[in-house]
């Protein structure tokens, strides 16, 4: 059980806004610790040379990031069932400032039946959405 | 171009990964995670887990062992720095746990010609050693043709 009471949800609620920091080290570590060590995550040489603006957060650190507006919301990490996100915009992280990325999390729909909720994320970098499609279904 | 007779192709399964609980320490850290039951083993046993659970999208590790396999195949002939990540799903039938092992076993859904690009689907079905099925991951691929 969780301290959520389903009943009491509306469609279009908003479930929290969390900001994530992402650094040159934050890349450092995530690909350390998910083993895709593309370059372009980490080389402004390389980033330039195959034609990016910069280097850019792994799209996985982002999908990463965001869904955890919807683990702290439901308390429980192994209550997302299902989660799916389209990559449509490059995250350019700077050497100095990093890259600031806004999530707000938004109830989409309630399933009663099935204690089924579904979380809508925007994720927000430099005014640009840089995914679509964020959707997270939460067990209550 | 990606072949398009490689749809419908299935790999073997992976060799099964175990799943250390200072690995998920280390990947929850790195999304930015401060949820405690993949941290605190007290937290996660408490909520009813055996050990700390992975993050929701720690399942990539697993699918990226054999995605590898894919992009090693002459026949489905995959150029990996011409690669785009288009879309990326899991499907949870439960949380991956400290010490599950698991294997993967990839099934290239589907081929798609968009103009000079290549659109590939990847369907990965993770297993622990019960054969049970723990998550699905689907990846969709954007392999970028000459313009």
């Amino acid at each position: 059980m969780t301290h959520i009471n389903i009943a009491s949800l509306e469609v279009g609620q908003v479930i929290g806004t969390t900001e994530f920091l992402l650094t040159r080290d934050s890349l450092v570590r995530y690909a350390g610790a998910s083993g895709d060590f593309n370059s372009i995550h980490y080389r402004d040489d390389v980033a330039a040379s195959v034609g990016l603006p910069g280097v850019l957060a792994h799209g996985m650190l982002t999908m990463g990031a965001a869904v955890q507006v919807a683990v702290d919301w439901v308390g429980d990490a192994g209550r997302i069932a299902d989660y799916q996100v389209r990559f449509t915009k490059p995250v350019v992280v700077d050497p100095v400032d990093g890259a600031v990325l806004v999530v707000t999390g938004k109830i989409g729909a309630i399933d009663e039946e099935n204690r089924l909720v579904r979380i809508d994320l925007t994720a927000v970098f430099n005014e640009t959405t840089v995914l679509g499609k964020a959707q997270a279904q939460v067990r209550i | 171009m990606v072949n398009p007779n490689v749809q419908g192709k299935k790999y073997p399964a992976t060799n099964p990964y175990l799943v250390g609980r200072e690995k998920i320490r280390e990947f929850a850290h790195a999304v930015k995670s401060t949820n405690p039951m993949n941290l605190d083993v007290f937290a996660a046993q408490a909520a009813g887990y055996n050990d700390v659970i992975a993050p929701p999208t720690f399942a990539v590790v697993i699918q990226e062992r054999s995605l590898a396999t894919v992009l090693a195949d002459p026949e489905a002939d995959i150029d990996f720095s011409r690669v785009v990540h288009g879309d990326q799903r899991f499907i949870h039938a439960r949380p991956i746990v400290a010490g599950d092992e698991l294997v993967s076993q990839l099934e290239v859904a589907s081929v798609k010609s968009l103009g000079a690009h290549s659109m590939v689907t990847f369907e990965t079905k993770i297993y622990d050693v019960d054969k049970e099925l723990v998550c699905t991951a689907i990846s969709t691929l954007v392999v970028r043709g000459d313009e």
